[in-house]
């Protein structure tokens, strides 16, 4: 019985740079627009990068009451914010009744890195007995899930996944597993992260990671393309609910789409570089797909990682070749990153939630800012516009430093 | 006077009430709705606008805002 729990996407919340809701980042990436800029956040002088993709116009107030804001770092209130959105668009209200049937379970990367870092700078001007107590509950990564179960009354188990980049993705995999054993009916699962601070992009920048293409902004994050020179790092939050299909048809939800697959694996490599084989990544989504019980052939659409970095790009197009072999030259393959930035412990929620748009709207959005793809990388990355297909199912990859790799397969919702 | 109007602006400005929520005789935690870390918090503040400092047992005779104005009057007379 509970094997064959199917699992359906029933609402989305998110903020992200292209905007303030799902609304705002589906027609910013339809529209090419790009969500980067200049850093305004700290001063950027002595930074090798001062672009980031920030979120704008962000007033935390209107989901949280001002008391509460000054108790949370901006990844919480990113996640407070997407999932308040993902409910009302879920029309989901959890009364008692199914409370203890609804799990949250958020990504983060980081956690509160910024609060992190002030926080040191009053110990050392004002010693240790100044330290706020809501510091720690402020900066722990698992309160992003717990602000949303406390202010939504979800009950069942709420958790954090904390993979790097693969975090998001990791958790929506794993949310489809809760509601597949059969311990839950609905979960709220996504990711979030704000790490757009001075000990971020510096340490991002250690990592020569990031672009410094800091005169064009808007051209920054390329993937695929042979100028590209590092990722782009952004903020915010992406939240989706996940409802088992008869528990979301007995109460007449609206279902965008299936959750169908899910595949997690390791390089077993490197603590930063993925394995140059690609085998890691490869696995994985033959899992993901395996896992939707469908086969390579039945995916028209894959939300790549795609980074914009020198090595993830050439690698993940190798992946894609050696999981879906001869199939990989039919794919339509973009990477969302180039319009929203790399939102790290989030970025696999966005991308889900993009992914999920397509095959909607069966439309695959673009990858800006490929004037010339690199060598080697010759699989239709859909440049620079968007384009009208039959999209029934696709995949979305999220490949995290220690090798950790998720992919996660959605599909046009059939009865 | 002076004390207790600069107590009265610390305490709406932390817990986020307004000047008319507080009376003499008014709890933080039943009136004002604050948990025991925004007791906390709110000593953090006291400590830091009259320059003194707060042991943990005296913050744990510290309920009411006429607690606190009393008590700070008599820490800021010594």
């Amino acid at each position: 019985m509970t094997a064959n729990r199917r699992v359906v996407i029933t609402g989305m919340g998110s903020i992200s740079p292209l905007g303030l809701d799902v609304k705002s980042l589906w027609d910013g990436l339809l529209s090419g627009r790009s969500g980067i800029g200049l850093i305004t956040r700290f001063d950027t002088t002595d930074f090798a990068t001062k672009i980031a993709g920030e979120v704008k116009d962000f007033d935390p107030e209107k989901w949280i009451n001002k008391r509460e804001v000054r108790q949370m770092d901006r990844f919480i209130h990113f996640a407070v914010a997407a999932a308040d959105e993902a409910l009302k668009n879920a029309d989901l209200t959890i009364g008692d009744d199914i409370a203890e049937k609804v799990g949250t379970l958020v990504g983060v990367g980081l956690g509160g890195l910024e609060t992190i870092e002030n926080t040191k700078m009053v110990l050392e001007e004002k010693g240790p007995r100044r330290i706020s107590p809501y510091f720690i509950p402020g900066i722990i990564s698992n309160l992003a899930p717990g602000q949303i179960s406390i202010r939504y009354n979800a009950k069942g188990p709420s958790i954090t996944t904390t993979t790097a980049c693969s975090s998001a993705s990791h958790a929506l995999g794993d949310a489809l597993n809760w509601i597949r054993s059969g311990i839950v009916d609905v979960m709220i699962a996504g990711g979030a992260e704000s790490t757009i601070s001075p000990l971020g992009i510096g340490g991002f920048n250690a990592l020569k990671a990031l672009s410094t293409r800091n005169d064009s902004p808007e051209t920054a994050s390329r993937p695929f393309d042979r100028d590209r020179d590092g990722f782009i790092m952004s903020e915010g939050a992406g939240i989706l609910i996940l409802e088992e299909l008869e528990f979301a048809k007995k109460r007449g939800a609206r279902i965008y789409a299936e959750l169908t697959g899910y595949g997690a694996t390791a390089d077993a490599n490197h603590i930063t570089s993925p394995a140059p084989d690609g085998a890691g990544a490869i696995r994985c989504m033959q899992m993901a797909v395996r896992s939707a019980g469908i086969n390579v052939e039945d995916i028209q659409y894959i939300n790549a990682h795609g980074t914009s970095t020198p090595i993830n790009d050439p690698l993940e197009t190798l992946a894609i070749k050696g999981a879906f072999g001869d199939h990989a030259k039919k794919l339509a393959v973009s990477s969302t990153k180039s319009a929203t930035g790399h939102l790290l412990g989030a970025t696999g929620a966005i991308e889900a939630i993009a992914t999920v748009k397509a095959i909607e709207c069966q439309i695959a959005p673009p990858t800006l800012n490929l004037d010339n793809p690199e060598e080697g990388c010759d699989l239709d990355y859909v440049p620079k516009t968007p384009r009208e297909m039959k999209i029934d199912n696709a995949i979305s990859n999220s490949l995290g430093f220690g090798g950790t790799n998720a992919t996660i397969t959605i599909s046009k919702f059939k009865d | 006077m002076e004390i207790e109007n600069k107590v009265r602006e610390i305490v709406c400005q932390q817990l986020d009430v307004g000047a008319e929520q507080i009376k003499m005789e008014t709890s933080f935690v039943d009136d004002l709705g604050a948990d025991s870390l925004a007791v906390v918090e709110l000593v953090l503040a006291l400590e830091e606008a009259f320059d003194i400092e707060i042991p943990d047992e005296d913050t744990e005779t510290l309920s009411t805002f006429k607690d606190v104005v009393t008590y700070i009057n008599s820490k800021t007379s010594n």
